[in-house]
């Protein structure tokens, strides 16, 4: 790559280091992409939620592989077994609290990451793939985290499961043969909870496959920057070790202390108090309520409540759904400003504060009991939501005059106020 | 102009992490806050008070409730009553545990066993209650919560509001009354303000009814209430202690970690302007 600061292959002293680079270049690599990688300097704290989440994978792969140790996928016993490993396992409470408010926490940090994407531009030519990619990975997360809650077979854990696999017999005609397909059975059961298990530690790793095309996606164009404009030179970056490293560490230990908060002063507060009474198929709890990171979505398909021409309320609101997350898909061609960065986008930046704002209020009404003013506010939220992508985005960028450029990162740099 | 905002953004998104889902509690008389021992930060488990609540269990609520994932050797566990291990030797011994693999299919209990469920089956304990159910102890007080008023919800994740349980077991046990004229309710059930109605439960508490060694403790149902609250609560989470203790030096430590790692990183990206 042309910006590389050092850019002559790297040709390990040790002569066994060598005899085995020459063979299989590792260590070239390593050095190329960990070290070596050109990385803008004008980088804020926004741009280290990718080290962050990278982190947050690796601490539930961890955490779930030893939880597996101790899991008893089986109605009569997982939620005992659960237990089991809070009281009994050494450093189990531990572990077991440290994996459930990691889903949380990766949560939050993926939301930090795509909404960070989504002012600077993050998706716009030449990282479409990167963007896309991301979508995946995002959707993974979310199979894999609603697969894990149901593990612990709660209250929520059970009636999730029911309503959460429910939205695909909205799919006409063959809607009710995946149901049972998916659930392994006519109801969620041991078949379902079994299947979920499996799943549940297969998807981390296909989410690290997708990790890494994520990765070498960005390693092509570079990362992007807070002025959109590409670096020119060597002036503009930094090697990505030990710059980006240091401060990415730095961001990392900083993120770990409300982890560490939630872990040993709060570990059930992110949760639900149902989900500590075990599952039962003939009491249904009044509210059912998925984890917080679900609740804008789940706010946006429950808003459907009524028929769209030939398309019941049931499907409608599945498709909607589905579109929500869908839609990101699509994003770098309904936004065509060629300007990336939402700082100098005057119109942009204010309706993505908006789309922030309503964004939260989803989360809010996904929370609350679906009657009312709720109910109201809902359609309003969602309808705001597609209106945000499907025209205010390809209208705005169209109109809009963007602020003059700065010529470089460096120019750019040097005219910020000391 | 952005930072701030962006800040604003961070806040809002951490407040409403998990916005407040609903609640178990009940839309009956205002519930009772209490101050517990084991609440906030710095609090620990009373060991007179989870004593007292564990005599409130055995001689009362054990009567009808399991607590299944209780064993006696629990009872000795530091942190919670710290009974000595010769004691729960002796108070196994006073139970009679069902062991298919003994000489008259039954034996003394040892510390190994779990706390003896009061019915074998379920269908015994419905039958012997009137068709309701008792739940188990094990891990009620995290399945029960109570609502704060208003915005409340939003301090919960600050103060780290973990004693929801014990407020609704407490708020349960001190509100029986009269039914009101025009509360009507079913036969065998027991009118409770809090809980809102009709409760299968008969009234268990009452003042006088457990005789505490410790004559300046007062014998009220009051005090019953919050101390087998306190109990329920060790019974739900009996390593509390243990994990707070453990969560000061996580936090010193991560906090020094990231002083350091922020000093590093300044004086390394010192020579470069950004």
């Amino acid at each position: 790559m042309a910006l590389t600061h050092n850019s002559e292959k790297y040709d390990p002293k040790n002569p066994a280091l060598k005899w085995f680079n020459d063979r299989l270049p590792l260590l070239s690599f390593g050095k190329e992409h960990f070290v070596d990688f050109p990385t803008p300097k004008n980088l804020n704290y926004w741009w280290t939620f990718g080290m962050i989440l990278a982190l947050c994978l690796g601490v539930q792969i961890v955490t779930g592989i030893i939880l597996a140790m101790h899991f008893t996928p089986h109605v009569d016993l997982a939620f005992n077994s659960v237990e089991h490993i809070r009281r009994d396992v050494n450093w189990g409470r531990i572990i077991q609290g440290t994996h459930a408010v990691g889903a949380s926490m990766f949560f939050f940090a993926v939301y930090v990451h795509i909404f960070r994407g989504l002012f600077y531009g993050s998706y716009k030519a030449p990282r479409e793939v990167l963007w896309m990619l991301g979508v995946i990975i995002f959707l993974l997360m979310m199979a894999t985290a609603f697969m894990g809650y149901v593990l612990p077979w709660g209250q929520m854990s059970f009636w999730a499961a029911t309503v959460i696999t429910n939205i695909f017999a909205a799919i006409p005609l063959v809607g009710e043969p995946i149901l049972q397909w998916l659930r392994g059975g006519f109801a969620v059961d041991n078949a379902t909870l079994n299947r979920f298990f499996s799943l549940h530690y297969l998807l981390p790793f296909v989410i690290a496959a997708v990790v890494m095309l994520h990765i070498w996606a960005l390693h092509i164009p570079g990362n992007g920057n807070p002025t959109g404009v590409e670096p020119k030179d060597s002036h503009d970056t930094v090697p990505f070790t030990p710059y980006a490293t240091i401060k990415d560490l730095f961001a990392v230990s900083v993120f770990l202390i409300p982890f560490a908060w939630f872990v040993f002063f709060a570990p059930d507060i992110l949760g639900h108090p149902d989900n500590y009474i075990m599952a039962n198929s003939q009491v249904t709890p009044p509210h059912i309520v998925p984890e917080w990171y679900f609740l804008p979505f789940y706010a946006i398909l429950r808003a459907i409540d009524f028929n769209i021409l030939f398309i019941d309320s049931k499907l409608g609101g599945v498709i909607f759904f589905a579109g929500s997350i869908l839609i990101l898909f699509f994003l770098p061609w309904l936004d065509v400003s060629k300007v990336r960065s939402g700082s100098f986008r005057p119109m942009f930046r204010i309706f993505f504060w908006v789309f922030v704002l309503d964004f939260l209020l989803l989360m809010y009404l996904g929370a609350q009991p679906a009657e009312g003013i709720y109910v109201t506010l809902a359609k309003v939220a969602t309808a705001y939501y597609f209106l945000h992508f499907l025209v205010i985005l390809p209208v705005v960028s169209r109109i809009e005059t963007p602020k003059p450029l700065p010529t470089s990162i460096s120019e750019a740099v040097l005219a910020k106020p000391a | 102009m952005i930072k701030a905002k962006t800040i604003l953004m961070a806040i809002a998104l951490a407040g409403l992490f998990s916005a407040p889902a609903n609640a178990s509690g009940t839309a009956g008389v205002e519930p009772k806050f209490s101050d517990w021992t084991f609440g906030g930060l710095f609090g620990t488990y009373d060991e007179h008070q989870l004593q007292r609540g564990f005599q409130v269990f055995r001689e009362v609520c054990a009567a009808c409730h399991s607590a299944n994932l209780i064993s006696f050797r629990n009872l000795s566990e530091e942190g919670g009553l710290n009974y000595s291990e010769s004691q729960v030797k002796a108070l196994a011994a006073e139970y009679t545990i069902a062991d298919p693999a003994s000489l008259d299919g039954e034996r003394s209990g040892i510390p190994a066993d779990r706390w003896p469920a009061p019915f074998a089956t379920e269908q015994d304990a419905r039958d012997a209650n009137n068709g309701a159910l008792p739940p188990d102890f094990s891990v009620l007080a995290k399945a029960r919560t109570v609502q704060r008023p208003g915005l409340g919800w939003i301090m919960n994740y600050f103060i780290a509001y973990q004693e929801g349980g014990p407020d609704y077991v407490y708020n349960l046990m001190t509100n029986y009354a009269e039914a009101p004229h025009d509360v009507e309710i079913p036969a065998g059930q027991y009118y409770n303000a809090f809980f809102g109605g009709g409760i299968a439960m008969a009234p268990p508490l009452a003042d006088g009814l457990v005789t505490y060694d410790d004559a300046s403790v007062p014998m009220t149902t009051e005090q019953y209430a919050k101390d087998v609250s306190a109990f329920m609560m060790w019974m739900a989470e009996p390593h509390l202690i243990a994990r707070k203790e453990l969560g000061f030096k996580v936090l010193i430590i991560l906090s020094a970690f990231a002083v350091l790692m922020y000093l590093t990183k300044r004086k390394l990206w010192s020579n470069v302007k950004h």
